[in-house]
């Protein structure tokens, strides 16, 4: 009789392992990813307007209709874009063509910033497959400076670094993306 | 199947009792049951979402709004044409909505969290900017100023 109790048992395991694998195979552990971004608030009146950038801190990257990209002037491959944004960012030569950099104290430490700032602005026809490419390429090479400025500093990869440490990198390489306001963006 | 040394051991050794597998697997059973979401609203635009290689992961999910864009599923495509339009919840909705749709998303928050809410924009590859453009600037009138381009890392599925 012990030999019928085993049967018994066997077969609600069987059961549940059907059970299990389907769930096993339905199951999407809903993971979202993508790009996060914070917008700039409504100006409130006229003094935001004001805040004029001087003309060497500014790169203007513009992808118009045919998803052809243009960074400063000229026309660019997007293979290119992350050199030049990162030339941009850490201006090597110090020439007074590319953006200014302050020293700034974070954290008892005294580091230079750059005051550059990528303005992405785009037209009502770009593909959002474009845009967000740039995007990417953008987040790609602020990235990849603040590895660099972690290992000089730290030793270490940003993502290996303690939290604090993070916001001191964070503070020395910011990412200043400003998305064009609507006023700038070309009508069809 | 106790019987592999028979002949010198006198002890026999205890059959392995299969009770406690049916537990095992019950567990896990539970387990994915209690993790498993099933989508609560249905898509009604059709999203494939662009890739990209720099994406980060969205912390609290719970914390997080979605407004999908893209061109209507085919049988909604008589109705609402194959222009790309805003589904929120489960209807399509115009660029006016959002702002409702932003309080109501508020409002089922506790006060503390309403700063961290995270609006996940899941736009198709193949919109124009224009839409998306609008749906911006209502965003930041209706200052929820966080938003996520959703993005899928390349070469991953789904």
């Amino acid at each position: 009789m012990a030999r019928r109790k085993f049967e018994a048992i066997g077969s609600t395991a069987d059961i549940a392992f059907l059970l299990l694998c389907y769930f096993l195979m339905t199951t999407t552990m809903g993971e979202q990813t993508g790009l996060q971004r914070r917008l700039p608030p409504i100006p409130d009146s006229q003094q935001a307007q004001d805040q004029q950038v001087n003309r060497r801190n500014i790169i203007i990257v513009r992808i118009n209709s045919a998803d052809k990209l243009f960074a400063g002037s000229d026309a660019m491959d997007i293979s290119l874009l992350k050199d030049k944004i990162k030339e941009f960012l850490t201006n090597p030569t110090n020439s007074p063509s590319l953006p200014e950099k302050e020293p700034k104290e974070i954290e008892g430490k005294t580091y230079m910033v750059s005051k550059g700032v990528i303005s992405l602005q785009n037209d009502r026809g770009t593909s959002y497959q474009a845009y967000l490419a740039v995007q990417n390429e953008l987040v790609k090479a602020v990235n990849e400076l603040r590895d660099e400025f972690a290992r000089a500093n730290f030793g270490k990869k940003f993502s290996r670094l303690s939290e604090e440490e993070q916001d001191i990198v964070k503070k020395a390489v910011p990412q200043n993306i400003s998305e064009a306001e609507p006023k700038e963006v070309k009508k069809r | 199947m106790s019987k592999f040394g028979s002949s010198s051991n006198k002890k026999e050794v205890p059959q392995a009792s299969s009770n406690s597998l049916s537990d095992i697997v019950f567990m896990l059973l539970f387990f994915f049951m209690v993790t498993t979401q099933m989508r609560e609203t249905e898509n009604k635009v059709l999203v494939k979402l662009p890739e990209a290689s720099e994406v980060a992961k969205l912390e609290r999910k719970d914390l997080s709004a979605n407004i999908n864009i893209g061109t209507p599923m085919r049988q909604y495509q008589a109705l609402y044409g194959t222009d790309a339009r805003i589904q929120l919840n489960d209807s399509f909705k115009t660029i006016a909505d959002i702002r409702d749709f932003i309080a109501s998303e508020r409002d089922a928050m506790s006060e503390a969290e309403r700063s961290l809410m995270t609006v996940s924009l899941r736009v198709d590859q193949d919109v124009r900017m224009g839409i998306v453009s609008d749906v911006k600037q209502e965003l930041r009138r209706c200052s929820a100023l966080k938003i996520m381009y959703s993005a899928r890392k390349p070469g991953g599925g789904k």
